[in-house]
């Protein structure tokens, strides 16, 4: 809570998976295999290649995700930026996800890191503590219903 | 801009002006006049209200004739957005659909 407004906060999540590196980066790196499990998109393996993610619009998101591949290290390593876009842009959130695959005993840990979420994109619930959650909670239902 | 969490709660820390917005947020468009018949305060404090509500981002106005008709505006609760929760509970659901296709894949 103490840090600067510049600060930006790193999300990770991490899973060993039973099956081998290869496999993986092709779910990862495929545009048909990547849509199965994470969301329609023009993917390539390519740095440089600017591509968007699509998902049906909710409130407060349009559904598009604004990305660029920065790193490609075959079996092992992918990363992309992770942007708002079109209007959502200027204030939206703008972030890099990074996918490393690691050989482990039984399988293959995946790490997802996500970073660059500036406090301003993450204070949200730090006035959970005066009773802010309960109210929150309703007025997003309300807004939910707005379209 | 005025942007940010902390504007937002100070904004919405205050119940009338809350009330004000969620009645917005709920019931859509309205006239100052027919917020003051439901805010128990008068006129010119609804206003008054409505203005530090314009100043956060949380309402916006549209004159016609006399009238000032105010509506919520759903964007300006972005800041409150917990993306990191959000999104660790996406990459989280992302990982199991992953884990399903892997299963079904050939070597």
């Amino acid at each position: 809570m103490n840090k600067r407004a510049a600060a930006t906060d790193t999300l990770v999540v991490e899973r060993v998976m039973p099956h081998r590196p290869e496999k993986i980066w092709r779910a990862l790196t495929q545009g048909p295999l990547i849509e199965e499990w994470l969301m329609k998109n023009d993917f390539e393996a390519v740095v440089g290649h600017r591509f968007n993610f699509r998902s049906t619009p909710m409130p407060n998101w349009n559904g598009v995700v604004d990305c660029e591949v920065l790193v490609v290290e075959p079996n092992q390593l992918l990363s992309y930026s992770w942007n708002a876009s079109g209007e959502e842009a200027a204030t939206g959130i703008k972030t890099v996800v990074t996918l490393t695959l690691t050989k482990v005993s039984g399988g293959t840990r995946l790490r997802m890191e996500q970073s660059g979420f500036r406090l301003q994109d993450n204070s949200n619930y730090q006035g959970a503590n005066y009773g802010w959650q309960k109210f929150l909670a309703a007025l997003e239902r309300v807004v939910a219903g707005l379209t | 801009m005025r942007s940010g969490s902390d504007v937002i709660f100070k904004t919405l820390a205050d119940p009338t002006r809350r009330a004000i917005f969620e009645r917005l947020a709920r019931s859509g468009e309205q006239t100052v006049r027919v917020l003051t018949d439901h805010a128990g305060v008068s006129q010119p404090a609804v206003s008054k209200h409505l203005a530090v509500l314009k100043l956060a981002g949380l309402v916006r106005d549209r004159h016609e004739g006399r009238q000032t008709h105010y509506s919520a505006e759903p964007k300006g609760l972005v800041p409150l957005i917990d993306w990191m929760g959000l999104y660790g509970a996406f990459w989280r659901d992302r990982f199991d659909s992953l884990e399903t296709l892997l299963n079904r894949m050939d070597q």
